[in-house]
């Protein structure tokens, strides 16, 4: 295909040994699950990286993505927003083929081609403007559903945050599968892992009322964010209520 | 589906009864099998009143009681608060249920209704209509100002002998699950005592 550099090949083979390890380590409960039931087999270690993520949040997040509130208008803010976004679409666009989604990924390689060059490099979003559907926002966790990778336990990384096997998985393949990533000369890679940063920090604030709620107002937080999080990740896989949503009125209560 | 008959109308019965003495309305007529139009019809009235609320300018106590007439009003806050309770729910007594279901209502109301300051400027549109099993869901577009749209879903029966909505799924997320997951943590934190539990939603939200 391409001429890569000899220090990149090296990490894709190892990686591609290292993702199917993984995959086939996404642990399955023994048993099927009642539906609302969450397999999370490794809860207590989880609840650990919860408490340190909820520290770092409060030490460090939160009141970055205060003062970034603070201190940039919220024009600059939307388009750093849209630049991220921008850059992390070639890798949708990869993914979307992987899952056999020509569709999106021809709506998604579109959307890329107008804000870059319309949208003078994505700071801008003409595609929407124009009425072009919105991006796909797709990953490989989302490409290992489509081929059958069960989703596994569910994971709360350090600092990342809630996932499960299947999208942490996914996650260290993006990294590396990234077009941006071999596309880019050196110093433009490192100001897009910036502009993720930023952009990262710029959500803390836009989802603040969200995200302190989970984190600082619930009864479990660890609990609630593990629910949330679950829900959220399934909506964006396309499930929908008709899997293993139960009719609360079919619930066998007695009357009082 | 015959089986089902005296089983479904004694929960009726039930839960009527529970309803009238809360003094809910009855956002329709009898009970004839809900059908899609029906459903949306339904959500349009919750949205309208929703972007009125958003459009009110009214302060945020304003809002939260807003938002508590709408939930009173388009919701089965009777069997929502019921199943966030799961099994635990079999051990109350009549009292207890109305004590729980009150503050649970209230609470609710606190919670989501602070949050509709971030819809101010925003609006919200009816999509479409769809059963699934024994419900319809009512898909709603949100367009808040700078973001992009997001689907707000309602989970609307007829079971309750009224049709009501008995979930609003935000991005997939569910009110009511959400809120089983922190009623349960309530609960635990406090060695499953219900009374105590209805003492802390009262603060809580």
């Amino acid at each position: 295909m391409f001429n890569l550099p000899a220090d990149l090949r090296f990490p894709r083979r190892a990686l591609a040994a290292l993702t199917l390890a993984l995959v086939a380590g996404c642990t399955t409960p023994d048993s099927p699950l009642p539906p609302g039931q969450v397999f999370d087999p490794y809860e207590a270690g989880n609840r650990k990286t919860h408490a340190f993520n909820r520290k770092l949040d409060k030490a460090l997040l939160k009141p970055a993505s205060e003062g970034y509130a603070g201190a940039i208008p919220v024009d600059i803010r939307t388009a750093i927003g849209r630049f991220a976004e921008n850059l992390s679409m070639p890798q949708a666009i990869v993914n979307g083929v992987l899952q056999g989604n020509m569709k999106g990924a021809t709506e998604d390689t579109y959307r890329f081609l107008v804000n870059t060059t319309v949208g003078l490099g994505g700071f801008f979003d003409p595609a929407t403007e124009m009425g072009m559907p919105s991006g796909t926002g797709t990953d490989f966790g989302e490409t290992l559903d489509v081929w059958g990778v069960p989703q596994g336990a569910y994971l709360e990384l350090p600092v990342l945050g809630p996932s499960t096997e299947r999208a942490a998985t996914g996650r260290i393949v993006d990294l590396f599968t990234d077009p941006l990533g071999y596309a880019l000369p050196r110093p433009e890679r490192y100001y897009s892992t910036g502009v993720s940063v930023l952009d990262g920090i710029g959500k803390r604030g836009r989802y603040a009322e969200t995200i302190n709620s989970i984190l600082y107002e619930s009864a479990d937080s660890y609990a609630a964010s593990r629910s949330v999080y679950l829900q959220n990740r399934g909506f964006r896989l396309g499930r929908g209520t008709e899997e293993d949503y139960v009719d609360p009125y079919d619930m066998q209560f007695s009357d009082p | 589906m015959a089986n089902e008959m005296p089983q479904e109308i004694s929960r009726r019965t039930a839960i009527l009864s529970g309803a009238a003495t809360i003094g809910s309305i009855a956002a329709s007529g009898p009970a004839l099998a809900l059908n899609n139009s029906q459903a949306k019809a339904l959500v349009e009235r919750v949205v309208s009143d929703i972007n009125g609320v958003i459009s009110s300018g009214k302060s945020l106590s304003g809002m939260i009681s807003d938002f508590e007439r709408i939930f009173r009003r388009y919701a089965d806050v009777n069997i929502i608060a019921r199943s966030t309770l799961g099994a635990d729910a079999r051990g109350l007594s009549s009292e207890q249920m109305r004590a729980y279901t009150d503050a649970f209502r209230s609470y609710i109301a606190r919670k989501y209704g602070k949050r509709f300051r971030e819809f101010v400027g925003g609006r919200v549109e009816v999509k479409t209509v769809s059963q699934v099993k024994s419900w319809h869901e009512v898909s709603t577009t949100v367009y808040l100002k700078g973001e992009a749209p997001f689907e707000v879903r309602f989970l609307v029966s007829d079971r309750s002998g009224q049709n009501l909505f008995f979930d609003m799924l935000i991005e997939g997320i569910s009110l009511r699950l959400t809120e089983r997951t922190e009623i349960g943590a309530m609960l635990d934190r406090n060695l499953g005592n219900v009374d105590k539990l209805i003492r802390d939603l009262r603060m809580a939200g």
